[in-house]
Parts: structure tokens; sequence; C-alpha cells
């Protein structure tokens, strides 16, 4: 048994023992042994030079990634939290983003930025962000959302040898996850969606921190006599559009479920996606189940209320299927 | 403001050396001499073409300030790195980028030194490990921390120059740097061209303590304050620091002091200043003053400074012609360089 914690643990242990160019730069990932405990024991493993505490500075140390990176380095940015990153954006966005493209293809940036993201633990306004369309957005970016454990074990050693930035997504509800991997579980594809669940009625596309619920819905519409079928989208740029249309084509139905505030959010993006790619193929409209347009609360009831649950899931796939 | 002494209020430079100069001294003395008036007739020429419409967007000049890049740029050897600002042609001229690719840049054409993409403030070239042309204020600085921790993490003797404004010692990523460069003794030359003015807000009106330099002595990076318009004074200086840095000292800083002769960029009416003031500042351009002290030296005469300035002028209308005769990339090619794939974006 292992836990998507220590599935990424082993990500990074792996990376830095076979790449001496590898080395992770962030708050606490040090002597704390990282705030989600993701790189406890690591700094003992590989010492301070390459598992380097920073000061509270995101703008500098993800900066400092690019120019690592730039430098023959392949670093690992550990952010604490999708939250604390907003005072990153503009070396993010800015930076690493822009950087090849505004070179004219003379300086791409192989850097990897970790971040933990997603509601659900009571942590109010300031420390339950969904923000994965905002990253997803920019060009020049890739964003992955490992939602299982071999993603969490194999899509960093991908990211690292990619050329272009990457950030990964680790869902905080996630990371006690428990189950089987693999003993040769390694690197895996990043180009493209999953099938979680096979279906025919409807599809469900959702990715991260949502695929378990979206999972537990599709059994329950089972029980009730609708079969649903589960994309877990695992990469949110580039999106992989053609194991989407491709589901939508079958089932004829979709919902997109997404945590993220509705407007502007990556299902928003997605229901477009699938007007465009396959309108004549839809019984009737894509549904979107998302988070409550509202800072996040804190009182537990208010929170459930503000996030999509997995009986809203099966309400949006009844109402789409009519029965 | 006339005086290295006045400016400097945590170090002070060198005196300058005894005038009797060698022909080596002389013959470097020219080489300087020649890259001042190399920038400011290759900006003038840009003045004039951004009003004939051959180049557009964003234009900031440099004319005024080019003691920095070219004192700073003669203390780095080819292994070491540059990492600058939107008003950097400057740099990139002395640093070795040909006036050919940066004027191509400018046009927009394939054949710039960002391939027509970046324009005038994204001015790039791996061969002179010149790392941009960084268009918002401070963004350049955590680039060339991370540059020099990468030097540091692989045990290469390397410098990492990063050029700013006083602009961006108000910006978080200044401080966030400056801290951390000196906390891991990282081999950065942090060259602070202090113009007076944040576009149009005056340094006293940005900063509470207006002596930048002490800032960066805050944070334990060895800082000194010298006159930006006096290129030996800022050549002394760089020597200094990057010999400190090379000696494993850790970051240094030094606030060059300067004066912006043109507007902060084509779009600014510069109506902030005052005609005093710059008539003042005028007095001290490094042009002129340089001119005069090698006059007085002995070590240029009118015939040499004549060849100079043909040079110069053979070098900008040669880059024109080149950029004129430069081509359009394909729109076909659009989405190239969002991936090193080349695939585009999704």
């Amino acid at each position: 048994m292992t836990t998507y914690r220590e599935a990424m643990r082993e990500a990074i242990r792996v990376a830095m023992k076979s790449d001496e160019r590898v080395f992770l730069m962030g708050e606490d990932v040090g002597q704390y042994g990282g705030c989600f405990a993701v790189s406890k024991g690591l700094l003992a493993e590989f010492g301070p030079e390459r598992i380097r505490d920073t000061p509270l500075s995101e703008l500098s140390f993800v900066g400092a990634g690019i120019g690592a990176a730039l430098g023959g380095m392949r670093p690992i940015v550990e952010i604490m939290t999708v939250n604390f990153s907003l005072l990153a954006l503009d070396q993010v966005v800015n930076t690493a983003a822009a950087l090849l493209h505004m070179s004219g293809g003379q300086f791409n940036v192989p850097l990897v930025i970790r971040m933990a993201t997603g509601p659900g633990r009571q942590l109010a306004a300031q420390h339950s962000h969904s923000l994965d369309g905002w990253y997803a957005h920019v060009p020049g970016l890739k964003v992955l959302a490992p939602a299982t454990l071999e993603d969490a074990r194999g899509m960093l050693p991908t990211a690292l040898a990619d050329p272009d930035p990457v950030i990964i997504l680790e869902y905080t509800r996630l990371y006690g996850l428990e189950g089987d991997l693999a003993a040769d579980a390694g690197a895996v594809p990043i180009d493209r969606a999953a099938v979680r669940r096979a279906g025919t009625d409807v599809t469900l596309v959702t990715f991260g921190g949502m695929l378990a619920g979206t999972l537990t819905a599709a059994e329950q519409l089972a029980r009730d006599g609708v079969s649903a079928e589960v994309i877990d989208l695992r990469t949110l740029r580039p999106l992989d559009d053609a194991t989407i249309l491709a589901s939508v084509r079958k089932t004829h139905r979709a919902v997109v479920v997404d945590e993220e505030w509705r407007s502007g959010s990556l299902a928003a993006e997605i229901s477009a996606r699938i007007m465009e790619g396959a309108f004549f193929d839809l019984d009737g409209p894509v549904g979107r189940v998302c988070g409550a347009e509202v800072p996040m609360p804190y009182a537990r009831h208010m929170e459930e209320a503000a996030l999509p649950q997995v009986a809203t899931i099966t309400q949006a796939a009844h109402a789409l299927v009519g029965r | 403001m006339s005086t290295t002494s006045e400016v400097a209020p945590v170090a002070t430079a060198a005196p300058a050396p005894a005038s009797a100069a060698s022909p080596a001294d002389s013959a470097h003395a020219l080489h300087l001499l020649h890259e001042l008036v190399r920038i400011r007739r290759f900006e003038e020429r840009c003045a004039e073409l951004y009003r004939a419409e051959k180049i557009r967007g964003f234009l900031h000049l440099y004319i005024g300030e080019e003691a920095i890049a070219v004192g700073v740029i003669q203390a780095l050897g080819p292994e070491d790195a540059i990492v600058s600002t939107y008003r950097e042609h400057g740099h990139a001229l002395v640093r070795g980028v040909s006036a050919r690719a940066v004027m191509a840049e400018l046009y927009g054409k394939q054949e710039g030194c960002s391939g027509g993409r970046g324009g005038s403030m994204h001015l790039f070239d791996v061969k002179t490990r010149f790392y941009g042309g960084h268009a918002i204020v401070a963004s350049c600085l955590p680039v060339a921390l991370g540059l020099a921790l990468a030097d540091h993490m692989q045990h290469r003797k390397r410098v990492t120059a990063c050029f700013f404004g006083d602009g961006a010692v108000a910006e978080g990523a200044f401080h966030e740097t400056l801290n951390m460069a000196a906390l891991w003794r990282l081999p950065i030359l942090f060259c602070c061209e202090n113009n007076l003015y944040e576009m149009g807000t005056p340094l006293a009106s940005q900063h509470s303590e207006t002596k930048l330099a002490a800032k960066a002595a805050a944070y334990r990076v060895p800082a000194s304050a010298v006159d930006g318009m006096d290129v030996e004074a800022v050549e002394r200086a760089a020597h200094e620091a990057v010999q400190a840095i090379r000696d494993g000292k850790g970051p240094q800083f030094v606030e060059f002091l300067t004066y912006r002769f043109r507007s902060h960029s084509m779009f600014d009416p510069d109506q902030y200043r005052s005609r005093v003031e710059a008539t003042e500042w005028l007095q001290r351009c490094p042009i002129k003053t340089f001119t005069a002290r090698l006059r007085e030296r002995a070590a240029l005469d009118d015939t040499s400074m004549a060849t100079i300035e043909a040079e110069v002028l053979r070098e900008v209308d040669d880059a024109v012609a080149f950029a004129e005769a430069g081509t359009w990339e394909s729109v076909e090619s659009l989405t190239r360089h969002v991936y090193s794939s080349g695939g585009a974006s999704r």
C-alpha cells in the first residue's frame, strides 16, 4: 500500500537520484519536510543544496527556478499552495510561459512547479482556491492534474523530461489517498485524458480533486439505471479534445464537474469545445456542476454548499438523461 | 551631484589613475569612446526610424546612460551572463549582439535577434548569453538569481550581471532577490541604473531612502554608488565588484547615478523634468565629458574622433540596410515557439 503523498515523494527521490541537475526548492521543503510532508526525509538523503529551503519569497524563488532552468539545472519548485502562487504569477505568466516565444525560440524553460491546491478542508477564503483554469489559460505552460496514485508517481518524471515549464497541481484532499502501486510504476504519458469508467448514457468530464466524487456519483447513477462514462482530463493544458469528443459522440450527453468558480472556468472551456466539436451529436445542452461563486466560507455546511457534491452531480446527470 | 564621493553613501570607487596613459590604455579608452558613440548614434537613428514608423511598439532609449553598459560590460567575460530590462539596446550592443540583429529586431524582421517575436523590449541572444530584455520592472532580478544559483550548484566560476533601474528597487522582487542572493552568496553583479525617475515620478516621491545602495547594504550585499556618467569610473567599479564576486565574496551591488536624456518612451511627452535640471545633466553627457578628458590627455584628436564617427555611421547605416532588407516571418508559423516541440497550443 502507498499513498498519493508517498508516490509524489518517490517520484522526486528517483528523479534526484537519476539526474544530478534535479533539485527541489521551496518553503519548508527541507527541515520541515514540506507543508504536506511530501519531501519528508529527502533533506537527510540529498542535503540542503538540493533540498533547498527558501525564504517566503514566492515571486523570486519561482523566478530563480526559471533562471536555474536556463542555467542548465532541472529545478522542481514547490509553491506551498495555489493561494500563494498568486504572489508568483508575474514570473509564471510573464517570464516562464513567454520566454521561449519572445526570445524567438532561443531560451526554453525546463521548469517544474508543484503546488498544493483545492478546497474542502474548512480553510476559508484565502486557503481554498481552485484556479486550475487560470493556469490552463496560458499558452506556453503545461498543466497537470494527477488524480490517481499512478499519475502522482508518473507525471513528475515526464514533466522533468519536458523542455518547457510544467505546473503540477497536487490536490490536498488526495494526499492521504491509499492504494496499491505497481513496484515498477514510473513515468506516464501526459498527452491523453483517461476514461476512468466506461458508460453509455452520459459523459461526466472531471479532473483532480473531483475525480473520486464523480466516480462515486457514477456508481450511484448505475444503481439508478443510468450508465455514466467518467473522463479524467489528467492534463488541463493542452486539453485532449479527442478523448472528450469521442465519448460525447457515443453518449450524446455531457456534464462537466469542476470545483472552480463557474464563470470563466475550465468547465466553460470544455463545454464550448464540446459545442464546437460535437454539437450535432448532443441530445441536450452540456451541463456544468461547479463551485458556487462566492469566496470560500469557513463553516463546514456552508463550504459543502459551495462545492460540487455527489448528489449535485447525480442530479445534473439525471436531469440531462431525463430519468 | 558631480563627484563620486557625493553620490556614494556606502563606499567610494578608487580615484582615477594618473593622466599619463600608455598606448594600451589609450587604445582601450578609444574603444570605450567608440562604444559610447556607437550606442548614441544607433539610438538616435532608432528615434528617427520610430517617427518614420519603421519601428513601432514601445521604444525606450538609453541615450545619456551609455557609460553604464559600456563600463560594466568591460568587466565581463564571454562565459558570464547578462539579464536586463526593456531599456537594453545598449547592453545588447556592447555585449556583442550585432547592430544588424538588434535593428532587424526593432523592425520586427525574422533576421532580428529574437526572430521578430520580441521587439525593442525583448532582445535575446543565446550566443552571447544575453538573457533579455524583460519588460516587467524588476522581473529580471529573480531570473538572474536563478542563473547564478545554477552556476553555484554546478561549481562554475561565472558571473551574472543584472541591470535594472531605480524603479525596480521599489518592487518586492528586488528585496526578495537581494535577500536570497546574500543568503546563498550567489555570484551576481547588481547594476542599478538610477536615472532619478520611475517613468515620470521622481525618486524622492517613491523611496523613503533615496540612497539606493543603502538598501542593498541592508541585505548585507556590499554596495557602492558611482558616477554613472563617467565611463572610466563605471569600469573601475565594475572590475572591482566582479573581482570580488570571482573571489567568492558573493553578490555585489553598484548604484550608477545617471540621467535619461530622452523621454521614458516615445509616448512620453516628458513634462515632469525641469529644463534647468536637464541642462545641468546634459553638461555631464558621458560622451562629451569623456571626449574632453581624452583630449586633455592627448589621447584623442580630431582625426581619431572623425574616424570613430565614420565607423559608427557605417555600422548604423549597414544595420538599417540589413533591417530594411530583412524578411517577414510567414504567419503560418504564428504558433511556433509556444512550446519547444513546435506544436500549436491547444
